[in-house]
């Protein structure tokens, strides 16, 4: 019996009048887990009963803490018929298994019922007893923390990273049995509910059971998702980055338990697998409630040959055989198959040194067909498709000659049968310093690391044996290693990566029709659009980059959705300039019947309106790449061409030209081919994009560059739209329709936000749909925050001061992993660091490196041989810490301050929660993680006209989960919630009926924050006396 | 094609205080898209009609789902559903409750029934003020009425806690349930040059003076109500214009004082009698409920008519009623001196107030 769960009803208030003859209520409480049920008294006559109940005890397995939640339901008693359920809570109490989370839930959480919203409030109060349980073939799962951040947690640091877990269940879909032709509504919406409540603690727990197999004690990155896969069942799955995080406490010295060199070096490179063995864990597969209601079966497969976007060559007319689709012909059927495991990341962000270099995007996409057939004894199929996928994001990554897929994700969408499953990422090479193997991987890396800034940019392949056709470079920054000319990635910018201006969100949208079909024909006819379809996408990407003068791509997320008649692809992702890759070429328009004059004149006058939006562009975003390259004209770097034979014909000069004249007639001018109407409309699609209005910055993922001097105020929100389609639209129509769907959302979304100008939607994740035939569902979440206009343009170099001069005061911290990484680095070319930071930069770095070297250079006698060992294959062997730029990863605490004057909102009688998709809250430090928070909610309604119509209704919902989270937040003693996301938003109408029903699935990490104002003369000291305790107590 | 469904949801509730104003005053979402385009808001936000619609809609949709809260502001604070900083509540019942003066004046007085309600098309037909926003406005009467009508204590206080209103929309609103309940006539002709505010003033008056609750401290005591009491002792006021040598003694008196004072000695004096009958049979009646309602008319025709046909400026009828007021103490057999201070001082300030053009 190692657990006990403790709950008290105290009060309720605002409840609805259940008696229409007294307008009041007699209400009481039903506490129910797992089978054991409480009541309390009944209440009579009041809409605001003070129950003040005794504490409900439950002696429970800690397993069943984990899977179940607890049920609260309010009814009304009536003495002459049944009694009338209010609404219901549940309570997921997974936060308070863990001792670093929450301690007790306390507060007022809504009453929820699915026909009628939310229906007052109730007070509870919930605690856990947990016994320590030494079983060791226990199969609980306790104190494994999870967060839906894609980083490492704020307030903690990783000590290594193990690597990936995933873990599904299947059930059969309540909403499907037979048994749900004769109840309710409202009971089968409970049913599933409940049901899936139950799916995903099971799910969190087996996964925690695969982290701690691992040697973990978290899970970072964890990304949960429902397949609504109808009659043939719900599938519950999970994915999400094993790792052993340790607290950074303020009182304690830092201690890094370094795993000491028991692994000898590995090159990565040879070997994609030189993560630990125990990196990644078989799925088991389960389905927990009816194990024999599982008949999910695979009548139709077809895996679509994917993509692989890495820095696509840009040059030459964009044929349709082009590039990428052979591109992983080659290299991908050797080795991959054998291995079993997956060297996958679900981290978008990662501790600094982590990520050395980036290859490029590797996704993959299948085509199932969900078939009811009766065979219980085949319930791995799920398991199996995502293993092929897997595979295959295995063999691109390595065809990219990386080792590992960053920025990992996976995702379905189902149409009736068809199912397509996607998966992607990044394909990268890490340092093996937060693996097992230690940090002692030497000779190798040496050549790697090179300066933070531009290093992750480098190409991880062989230049001699590109897998796809790419334009090489040297780097612009350190012009010592190679880079593509773009680079499209699904993780977020580093913070140390240097970036010329802002960024902006690219969308590229894509709206196909097809044949309605049946079965295995219709997945036939989906598996041959697809590969146009993203075909399609990435060229419209590609330009889009390139009209705004950018040349790389982060947070890239292509959504693929399928319906009965149409398929919709939506790709977005922020596109930046990375000082180190070249300027990209301008798009040139050629016409393919030149006879005609005014055509002649046309495709100029095209040209001419392409031309000034870049150049409009570049104004615009500040993309006025530094000049450097003049200076560096003597250094004794090899000239490009002689190294490669796989360059093509012009040379670096000429791109230094292009950057300033933008005329046509450039060699490695993008050129679209204006030989139909096809080309005519892409080339308008381009231009229809309207620019964001003043004032507004946008991007989807986790920071704007450029953009760092945030003001306390965000505004979360979520919006809704769906789109009523004409019959008989062609392609082209269809197209114009779901581009303007998308901008005219944003349009709106700048105009409702106008208020918090000069300010940024980040962070813009945009889903899309399509609920039934002839509809387009777009569904947008962000926040919105607010910028000090005044200190932008300054802003840039004073920050990244003031990060160096905290990453000095914290480096202490960090030293163990510095230094390594310190001797490693031979100093970049100071000429080509970019401006503002280049002298700050090296100058407090070296400051900083005498200063942590003799402090520490007596504590670890191993280090300083490790030290020496290096110094002598160092080619320029100064030792230099970069490391101080590399700190600036984790919001930089200098970033915010100069934020203090900052007022501070009063206080009223319901706590204010923020929320944010972010993982940081602009202004505050996290002090606590509380847990996770993971919702699933069912609304449906059998009077939608007067509820509002459609819009009302999801109005309403939506807003009740809102209020949802942040009491269940509020509850466990937290004031926001980051990374916060909506992962499921399925609505269905019938407004003949009069009906609607919505699903909605929410997610994010519950926190307490404090404002950097509160903290700010605290923490200054605190922060000055840790380092200086951490300074003597590892000195002696 | 069509946008079948479009909402915007913000974790902190975004309400826009002009689109407000328009749904407050009732327009329809289209007449409110007009109006802001001709406000020139699209101009500023590089909009366009579109996008005005589907931000005017989505904030008529929030208004109308916070209504119902609005209805009892102290569940704003502690709703969940909505999350809106204290400030912007604060914003959000003050324009809810707030009304035009030309409405109020219409219904002042008036019984807060169905009956009324019925007529508000006429009302909203002759003020030019939307029939859906004088609907509000009469609700709001009618909810605030309802909740202090059996509430003990201060008229104004409770309905300061109650619906959380600014000190002075609160008095107004005393006033308005003050009117309702005693069912003053306003609408005469002869009192339509009369203010919402001067009878606002007025109210304050009778509230703070005439009720119960104005002479004990009890809280027990309700605002509403006119103190039956000094209802009745006010009868005894009668003696001033029954006792023929009282009412002489009392005009000498008047004159003596007010001689050389003032460029009306003489119509004041020929008129004495007439205007002190006047003001003490007003006293005498208001025992009556039905002429308690025609209390400023009486106070119009007995009084203030007939000195503005004398051309008295305000400066002389405050010269007037001082000494008027004043003198009757000095008279040896008349004995109720408190019922007449409280009776003269609110006739004083009333009269005052009226007395304009």
């Amino acid at each position: 019996m190692p657990g006990k769960l403790k709950a008290k009803i105290v009060a309720g208030r605002h409840l609805p009048v259940m008696d229409r003859a007294s307008d009041l209520t007699d209400a009481f409480v039903e506490v129910k887990f797992g089978n054991t049920t409480f009541k309390t008294d009944v209440y009579p006559k009041s809409l605001n009963p003070q129950w003040n109940s005794e504490w409900f005890k439950f002696e429970v397995d800690d397993e069943d803490l984990q899977d179940e939640p607890l049920q609260i339901t309010v009814l009304d008693h009536d003495t002459y018929s049944a009694n009338d359920a209010i609404g219901k809570v549940y309570i997921d109490i997974d936060p308070l298994l863990c001792s670093e989370a929450a301690t007790v839930i306390s507060g007022w959480l809504p009453i929820y019922d699915t026909i009628h919203g939310i229906r007052g409030e109730i007070n509870v109060l919930v605690k856990v007893d947990l016994f320590n349980d030494l079983n060791r073939f226990r199969q609980s799962s306790c104190g494994v923390k999870f967060f839906c951040t894609t980083s490492i947690p704020r307030c903690y640091r990783a000590i290594m990273v193990h690597g990936f877990v995933e873990e599904l269940v299947v059930n059969e879909d309540p909403e499907y049995q037979w048994i749900d032709r004769i109840r309710t509504p409202r009971a089968s919406n409970e049913a599933r509910q409940r049901l899936i409540f139950l799916m995903s603690g099971e799910l969190q727990r087996k996964i925690g059971l695969k982290v701690l197999e691992m040697g973990g004690n978290a899970v970072v990155g964890y990304l949960q998702c429902f397949d609504l896969e109808g009659e043939s069942g719900l599938v519950v799955r999970a994915i999400g980055t094993a790792c052993t995080l340790e607290k950074i406490s303020s009182t304690l010295p830092a201690t890094a338990t370094h795993p000491s060199n028991s692994s000898p070096s590995k090159d990565m490179k040879d070997s994609p697998q030189a993560a630990p063995s125990t990196l990644g864990c078989r799925s088991t597969h389960s389905s927990p409630v009816h194990s024999a209601s599982s008949r999910l079966s695979q009548g139709f497969s077809v895996s679509v040959p994917t993509l692989l976007f890495a820095g696509m060559g840009s040059g030459g007319s964009a044929g349709k055989e082009g590039g990428p689709l052979k591109a992983l012909l080659r290299q991908q059927t050797q080795s991959a198959l054998e291995q079993r495991e997956y060297p996958f990341f679900t981290l978008a962000a990662f501790p600094p040194g982590f990520l050395l270099h980036v290859g490029g995007v590797v996704s993959a996409r299948s085509v199932k067909l969900l078939d009811r057939i009766h065979n219980p004894d085949e319930p791995e199929t799920r398991d199996a498709w995502w293993e092929e996928i897997r595979q295959e994001i295995k063999s691109h990554a390595k065809a990219l000659g990386c080792h590992a897929v960053v920025g990992y994700s996976e995702s379905t969408s189902i149409c009736e049968e068809v199912c397509i499953l996607s998966a992607s990422g990044t394909a990268a090479i890490l340092s093996s310093r937060f693996m097992q193997d230690g940090p002692l991987d030497t000779e190798h890396r040496f050549e790697e690391v090179v300066s933070p800034g531009c290093g992750f940019c480098h190409i991880p392949y062989d230049e001699l044996n590109i897998p796809f056709p790419a334009q090489l470079t040297y780097c612009y920054c350190c012009r010592r290693y190679k880079v593509p000319d773009v680079l499209f990635t699904t993780i977020d910018l580093p913070t140390e990566a240097n970036v010329t201006g802002k960024g902006c969100l690219i969308q590229a949208r894509l709206c196909r029709t097809k044949k309605k079909a049946q079965g295995e024909g219709n997945a036939t006819v989906i598996s041959n659009l697809l590969p146009f379809l993203e075909y399609e996408l990435h060229t419209q990407l590609m330009n889009k980059l390139k009209l705004r003068g950018m040349n790389a791509l982060f947070g890239l997320r292509i959504q693929i959705s399928v319906g009965e008649t149409m398929l919709l692809g939506l790709a977005s992702a922020t596109g930046v300039y990375l000082t180190a890759l070249p300027s990209p070429g301008g798009i040139q328009i050629a016409g393919k019947t030149p006879s005609d004059i005014t055509y002649e004149q046309h495709i100029s006058n095209m040209q001419k309106k392409i031309n000034d939006t870049i150049a409009k562009n570049k104004e615009l975003y500040e993309i006025n790449p530094p000049e450097v390259v003049e200076e560096i004209i003597g250094s004794p770097i090899p000239e490009p061409r002689q190294r490669s034979r796989l360059f093509r014909s012009q040379s670096e000069s000429s791109d230094e030209v292009s950057e300033l004249d933008l005329s046509h007639g450039k060699k490695d001018a993008f050129v679209l081919e204006i030989d139909d109407t096809d080309a005519v409309e892409d080339i308008h699609a381009l231009l229809t994009d309207s620019p964001t209005p003043a004032g507004f910055y946008s991007c989807n993922t986790e920071i704007m560059p450029g953009i760092q001097n945030w003001t306390s105020a965000i505004q979360m929100f979520t919006s809704v739209r769906v789109f009523r389609l004409n019959a008989n639209l062609t392609n082209q129509g269809l197209n114009k329709i779901f581009s303007d769907l998308c901008e005219n959302l944003l349009k709106s979304l700048y105009f409702k936000l106008r208020s918090m100008v000069p300010c940024c939607l980040c962070h813009l994740n945009f889903t899309v749909a399509i609920p039934e035939d002839e509809l387009i569902q777009v569904a947008v979440t962000a926040v919105a925050m607010s910028f000090d206009k005044e200190q932008l343009l300054e802003n840039g170099k004073q920050s990244g001061e003031k990060t160096l001069i905290k990453a000095i005061t914290e480096n202490d911290e960090q030293l163990q992993f510095n230094l390594e990484l310190n001797a490693e680095t031979s100093a970049p070319n100071p000429l080509s660091s970019p401006k503002g930071l280049s002298e700050v930069g090296s100058h407090l770095s070296a400051r900083a490196s005498s200063v942590d070297y003799s402090s520490f250079a007596d504590r670890c006698s191993s280090w300083i041989e490790q030290l020496k060992l290096k110094a002598h294959t160092i080619r320029r062997g100064s030792v230099k810490t970069t490391s101080s730029m590399e700190k600036a990863s984790p919001l930089p605490e200098g970033r915010s301050r100069s934020l203090r004057s900052n007022r501070s909102y009063s206080g009223s009688s319901v706590a204010v929660v923020k929320m944010t998709p972010l993982s940081f809250i602009p202004g505050a430090k996290i002090i606590k993680y509380l847990g996770i928070i993971n919702m699933f909610f069912i609304r449906e309604t059998t009077s939608l006209r007067e509820e509002g119509g459609v819009s009302g209704f999801l109005h309403t919902f939506i807003a009740e989960v809102f209020a949802m989270v942040r009491a269940h937040v509020a509850a466990l003693g937290g004031n926001a919630v980051v990374s916060y996301s909506m992962k499921e938003c399925v609505f269905m109408e019938n407004p003949n009926k009069n009906q609607a029903q919505c699903l909605i699935n929410v997610s994010g990490d519950a926190v307490m924050f404090v404002r950097e104002s509160e903290l700010e003369s605290t923490s200054v000291q605190t922060q000055s006396a840790t380092t200086h305790t951490s300074n003597g107590a590892e000195g002696t | 094609m069509s946008v079948e469904l479009d909402v915007f949801v913000g974790n902190t509730t975004i309400m826009d205080k002009e689109v407000y104003q328009l749904w407050l005053n009732g327009y329809t979402v289209n007449d409110a898209v007009k109006v802001r385009i001709e406000g020139g808001v699209m101009e500023e936000c590089e909009a366009s009609a579109e996008v005005l619609l589907s931000d005017t809609m989505d904030q008529y949709r929030t208004f109308q789902m916070c209504e119902r809260l609005l209805h009892h502001p102290a569940k704003l604070a502690n709703q969940l559903l909505f999350q809106i900083p204290p400030d912007r509540q604060a914003m959000l019942i003050e324009r809810y409750y707030a009304f035009d003066d030309s409405f109020v004046r219409e219904v002042l007085g008036k019984k807060l029934s169905k009956g009324t309600k019925k007529d508000l098309d006429d009302v909203s037909t002759k003020t030019g003020i939307t029939l859906k926003s004088c609907r509000r406005q009469f609700d709001n009467f009618k909810r605030v009425f309802k909740v202090v009508e059996e509430l003990k204590g201060p008229l104004v206080e409770n309905i300061r806690q109650h619906f959380l209103l600014p000190d002075q929309l609160a008095r107004d609103y005393a006033a308005i349930v003050f009117f309702a309940n005693n069912r003053f006539e306003t609408g005469k002709k002869k009192l339509h040059y009369l203010t919402f505010q001067d009878f606002a003033f007025c109210a304050g008056q009778l509230i703070n003076n005439w009720t119960l609750g104005a002479v004990d401290n009890i809280m027990e005591d309700m605002d509403v109500d006119l103190d039956k009491e000094f209802l009745q002792e006010l009868k005894d006021l009668k003696i001033l214009i029954t006792d023929k040598d009282l009412l002489d003694q009392h005009k000498s008196l008047v004159c003596t004082a007010l001689r050389g004072k003032t460029n009306v000695f003489n119509e004041m004096e020929a008129n004495f009698k007439n205007l002190s009958r006047g003001l003490v049979n007003i006293a005498a009646k208001l025992i009556n409920a039905k002429d308690v309602r025609d209390f400023f008319i009486d106070l119009v025709e007995k009084f203030i008519e007939p000195c503005r046909s004398d051309k008295w400026t305000s400066i002389d009828v405050n010269l007037y009623l001082t000494h008027y007021t004043n003198s009757v103490h000095i008279l040896d057999t008349f004995k109720h001196h408190a019922v007449w201070t409280r009776y003269m001082g609110v006739i004083k300030s009333c009269i005052l107030r009226m007395y304009h053009d």
